[in-house]
C-alpha cells in the first residue's frame, strides 16, 4: 500500500509543504509523516494538522483534496511517483530533478520552476509562469517535461533553458518570453507577444498567431524533429492528430533584439 | 550427413568477433530511404578492403520507424569500437545526410555507443540546433531541402562476422539459382546481413598468399579451374561451381539461425553439397558446426 494523505482541514492561508514528496517521506510510518513540519502562513504546523495519513511510503505518494492553497508540493523531488487528486497550489515540483508528478485537477502559478528533470502532468489548467524562472532568477526550467492537458496563463516557459512544455489547450500572453532554449508546444491558440526576447529554442503552435515585428518569416517546411516531439506528447495523452504530424509549418526566426536563433513554428493551414 | 539429396560436409564456419550497430534511415518515400541505404551500404562487402561490412537488414513500414515515415534498417560492422564511429560518421555524413528528405536514427539498444550526430552537427556551421526528446538528443542540421535530423549517438554491441556457407553445385546456372533462393530465405531473419553483392560472393578467400603484401588470396581449394592444379582441392568430381554466402549478425544465434535457414533452402534448391569456410579454427572466436545446424 502506498502512502496516502487526505486533506481534512483546509488551510486558511497558504500552506508551504515541500516535505510532501516521495523522497522526503521515504520509509516513514504514518505517525512520523504526520509529525513532519509545514508552514501555515508564518506559523509552524505539522502535516497531521491538515492531512489524515494512511499507509506507508513505498515510492508512491497519493494526495487527495483541494490543495489549491498548498504550495511547494513535490519540491526537490528526485524520484518516485506523486499522484494528486484535486487542485494544487503554487510552485508544484519546484526544483525537481526526477520522478513523476501527476495532478488530476488544476495547478497554480509557477508549475515546476527551476525543474531539472522528471515529468509533471496536469490534467486540468495551470496558472502563470509554467516552468518559468522565479522572480529574481534569470533561468527557468533546465530539463524535464511539463504536460498540461488544459490551458495555461501568461509567461509560460519564461526564461526556460531546456526541457519540454506541452499544452493541450491555449496559452496566455508572452509564451516563451526571454526563453534561452528548450521547446514549448501549444496545441491551441497562443496569446500575444509569443517569443518576446527569446534567444534560442522552439515555440510551436497549431493555430495562427500574431508575430512580433522582431521575428522574420523563413520558410514553410515539414520539420522531422517535430514529428518525433508530437508523437511523444501524443503518447502522453495530448490530442495530437495526424494533420499536426504530417503538416507543414511556417518557420519564424527571432527575436532579433536578442541573438535571433529562436524559432516559432506555426502549422500552415494553407 | 545429408539434407535430402544434399551432402553436408562435416566442417565448421569460422566466424569472428566484430562490433555492430543498426541504423534506421527514414525518408519522405520508401524509394528515397532505400536510395540512402544503398549508398550507405555500397563498397562495404568486407573489412579486408572496405574497412567495414554493411548491408540492408530490412525495409520498415512507416508505423515501425521513429518518425512514422517509410524506412530502411541497415547493419554495419567493423573490427573495433573506434573504427565503427569513424565509419558511421563517414557513411551517414556522405550517403544519408546528402540524400533528399532523409533522417537517421539509432536502431539499437545497448549500453555502449559512439557519437555520430554530435560530430556531423558541425556541418551546420553554427546554425545547427539540438533537441532532447524522451531523454535522447538529436541534431537538426540545416540543409537545402529543410533539415537533416540525426541521433547524437548510436549504440554499438559485440557482434559476429564471417558466418558462411559454401554452396557447391553441378553447374554455374544451377548454383546461382540456388544461391538466389538461399539468400531470399535468409533475408527473412532479423539481426543479420549478407554483405556481398545481393548476398553472394564468388571470390572466396583463404588467409595469406604467395605474395607477401597480401593478407588474403583466392580460395584455390574451391576453384573448379584449379581442381587439377591445387594441392588442396576440396571439390567433388561433379562440382563445377561454388558460391559463398557470408553472414554478419548482431548475435551468434542470429548467424546460426540464418545459416540453418540457408542450408535448408539450398538443399531444397537441389544444391550438390554444402560446406563452410574456416582457417583451421585458429583465427576466429566462433566455430559454427554445420552438423549442429542440420537438426
Amino acid at each position: 500500500m502506498s502512502l496516502k494523505l487526505t486533506l481534512h482541514t483546509s488551510p486558511d492561508v497558504p500552506l508551504e509543504a515541500p516535505c510532501l514528496n516521495p523522497d522526503t517521506l521515504a520509509g516513514m510510518t504514518a505517525d512520523i509523516v504526520a509529525a513532519q513540519k509545514v508552514m501555515h502562513g508564518n506559523q509552524a504546523a505539522s502535516v497531521g494538522d491538515f492531512f489524515k495519513v494512511a499507509g506507508k511510503a513505498n515510492g508512491t505518494l497519493e494526495l487527495e483534496g483541494d490543495l489549491s492553497r498548498v504550495k511547494y508540493i513535490g519540491a526537490g523531488m528526485q524520484s518516485g511517483i506523486l499522484n494528486v487528486t484535486g487542485n494544487v497550489g503554487q510552485h508544484l515540483g519546484a526544483g525537481m530533478s526526477g520522478g513523476d508528478i501527476r495532478v488530476d485537477g488544476d495547478a497554480g502559478d509557477w508549475v515546476a520552476p527551476e525543474m531539472r528533470g522528471g515529468r509533471v502532468t496536469i490534467t486540468g489548467n495551470a496558472g502563470h509562469l509554467v516552468g518559468g524562472a522565479p522572480r529574481g532568477s534569470a533561468i527557468g526550467m533546465l530539463g524535464g517535461e511539463i504536460i498540461i492537458h488544459g490551458n495555461v496563463r501568461n509567461e509560460t516557459g519564461h526564461a526556460m533553458r531546456n526541457g519540454l512544455i506541452a499544452v493541450g489547450g491555449t496559452s496566455g500572453d508572452f509564451t516563451g518570453v526571454n526563453m534561452l532554449a528548450g521547446t514549448i508546444i501549444v496545441l491551441g491558440d497562443m496569446g500575444n507577444r509569443s517569443g518576446a526576447g527569446m534567444q534560442r529554442g522552439s515555440i510551436v503552435s497549431m493555430n495562427p498567431a500574431e508575430m512580433l515585428p522582431t521575428f522574420t518569416h523563413a520558410c514553410v517546411y515539414r520539420p522531422e524533429f517535430l514529428r518525433l516531439l508530437l508523437l511523444h506528447i501524443r503518447s502522453a495523452g495530448l490530442p495530437v492528430n495526424d494533420d499536426h504530424i504530417e503538416g507543414a509549418y511556417d518557420r519564424w526566426c527571432g527575436d532579433v533584439v536578442e541573438v535571433n536563433r529562436g524559432e516559432i513554428l506555426l502549422l500552415n493551414g494553407a | 550427413m545429408n539434407i535430402g539429396n544434399t551432402d553436408i560436409v562435416d566442417t565448421f564456419a569460422e566466424a569472428f568477433s566484430m562490433v555492430g550497430t543498426r541504423i534506421i534511415i527514414t525518408a519522405e518515400t520508401d524509394a528515397w530511404a532505400m536510395a540512402a541505404a544503398r549508398a550507405m551500404t555500397g563498397f562495404a562487402t568486407s573489412v579486408i578492403g572496405c574497412k567495414c561490412e554493411a548491408g540492408i537488414e530490412k525495409t520498415l513500414a512507416a508505423d515501425e520507424t521513429p518518425d512514422r515515415r517509410p524506412g530502411v534498417s541497415v547493419l554495419l560492422f567493423t573490427m573495433d569500437k573506434k573504427s565503427i564511429g569513424t565509419r558511421l560518421v563517414e557513411r551517414i555524413g556522405q550517403c544519408v545526410m546528402t540524400c533528399p528528405t532523409t533522417a537517421c536514427f539509432n536502431g539499437l539498444s545497448a549500453p555502449d555507443s559512439v557519437v555520430v550526430g554530435g560530430q556531423l552537427r558541425y556541418f551546420g556551421d553554427g546554425f545547427q540546433m539540438s533537441k532532447v526528446i524522451n531523454s535522447n538528443r538529436l541534431w537538426r542540421i540545416p540543409v537545402m531541402d529543410g533539415e537533416f535530423l540525426v541521433d547524437e549517438s548510436f549504440s554499438i554491441t559485440t557482434a559476429v562476422g564471417g558466418g558462411n556457407l559454401l554452396l557447391i553445385g553441378h553447374d554455374r546456372a544451377g548454383t546461382l539459382a540456388a544461391a538466389e533462393q538461399t539468400t531470399a530465405a535468409m533475408r527473412i531473419i532479423d539481426d543479420i546481413i549478407l554483405p556481398f553483392p545481393d548476398g553472394v560472393v564468388r571470390s572466396g578467400s583463404k588467409v595469406g598468399s604467395k605474395y607477401k603484401s597480401l593478407i588474403a588470396s583466392t580460395n584455390d581449394a574451391y576453384c573448379p579451374t584449379l581442381r587439377a592444379v591445387s594441392k588442396q582441392s576440396a571439390l567433388p568430381e561433379s562440382a563445377q561451381c561454388v558460391l559463398e554466402i557470408v553472414i554478419d549478425g548482431l548475435t551468434e544465434d542470429a548467424v546460426k539461425q540464418a545459416m540453418q535457414t540457408g542450408m535448408k533452402a539450398a538443399a531444397a534448391a537441389g544444391i550438390l553439397q554444402i560446406s563452410a569456410g574456416n582457417y583451421g579454427g585458429s583465427l576466429g572466436q566462433y566455430k559454427i558446426n554445420l552438423k549442429d545446424l542440420v537438426n
